[in-house]
């Protein structure tokens, strides 16, 4: 069993910094159903940002749980206190397997903002981000 | 010999230092040389205005070093570089850079900086790829205070891991003993 994840960062503009996929396989067939939706992902994401910003008030945690669903795929979120989205779509359950994936990323994220040469609000272009990222997916997602 | 330095850099570290919080210190820098990268445009040019900037420091920083130090007179360039290293760095950065790759007229060592505290946090562009050398202020550091104590020299970054290096590397090269003559004008 493989699940597909996709992951993207919104800014506090509601401008997408980042966004990775994981367990996107196309060669076995029964994926290619996923495979067509796949330009939809971008859609679900961004549709979830009203809902998220209306639970931001509900809860003092930074991590949202799941908040939305579109067909068989959760929207999970988690908001850093300045604002910052990460939004992670999945087929499972959200376990606390994500949400340590989400918190991960968001100390990553800090030290992206930590570095100098970033300005805040522009898309994430750092190798170095890119690779943890992908290393913490197989870690607690794949 | 080499321990004495050793202990007397950390006796002055531990006891006559006032220290700032890390993090303000390296983002004021960061800012400093991003900023720097923005109005200048020019990596090359980014370079030379660090090391000026480092200049200036050096030639005040060295009065402040011997008078916290109580170090008299080296006999020579290789006691001056293990004093920087070992008492120097140690003072303001907390670091002690290795000395080595001796020529053999002695005139010419590395800085290996082990650790660097500026560098914490920072990920250079991609397109700086050995044109911009992030620390460079620590060569203006070094010639301006060694210029204050009649010796002209020359630092230059060669390598920086930064920039993918292994090591980060400051070639030192001693040029001349400087006879009676005024400091030039900060430039």
């Amino acid at each position: 069993m493989s699940h597909v994840y996709y992951f993207t960062i919104v800014g506090t503009n509601d401008v997408p910094l980042y966004e990775a996929e994981f367990g996107m396989q196309i060669k076995d067939t029964s994926l290619s159903a996923k495979e067509e939706t796949r330009y939809l992902n971008q859609f679900i994401a961004h549709a979830a940002l009203d809902i998220i910003d209306e639970a931001v008030w509900n809860t003092t945690d930074l991590y949202l749980k799941t908040l939305d669903k579109y067909n068989e795929l959760n929207v999970s979120c988690y908001v850093t206190p300045s604002n910052t989205r990460f939004i992670l779509l999945h087929e499972n359950k959200a376990d606390d397997n994500i949400k340590t994936f989400l918190a991960e990323c968001h100390e990553f994220y800090i030290k992206i903002l930590c570095n100098p040469f970033y300005t805040v609000n522009t898309p994430i272009v750092s190798p170095t981000f890119e690779q943890r990222v992908k290393s913490l997916a197989r870690r607690f997602l794949l | 010999m080499a321990k004495q330095y050793k202990t007397l850099g950390e006796d002055i570290w531990k006891n006559r230092v006032e220290t700032i919080n890390a993090e303000l210190f390296i983002f004021t820098y960061g800012s400093i040389v991003a900023q720097l990268v923005k109005d200048f445009e020019d990596y090359e040019q980014v370079n030379k205005q660090l090391e000026k900037m480092g200049y200036n420091i050096g030639v005040r920083l060295i009065e402040d070093f011997l008078s916290r130090s109580g170090w008299g007179r080296c006999t020579d360039f290789k006691e001056t570089m293990e004093v920087i290293s070992k008492i120097g760095f140690k003072m303001f950065l907390n670091i002690a850079p290795t000395v080595t790759n001796w020529s053999t007229d002695s005139k010419v060592c590395s800085l290996i900086l082990d650790e660097n505290p500026l560098n914490d946090f920072v990920e250079l562009p991609l397109d700086t790829q050995h044109k911009l050398w992030y620390s460079n202020i620590l060569c203006g550091v070094l010639r301006g205070a060694l210029e204050m104590v009649q010796m002209q020299i020359e630092a230059n970054f060669i390598s920086c891991v930064l920039q993918g290096d292994d090591i980060s590397e400051i070639r030192v090269q001693f040029i001349r003993h400087l006879q009676e003559e005024l400091p030039n004008a900060d430039d």
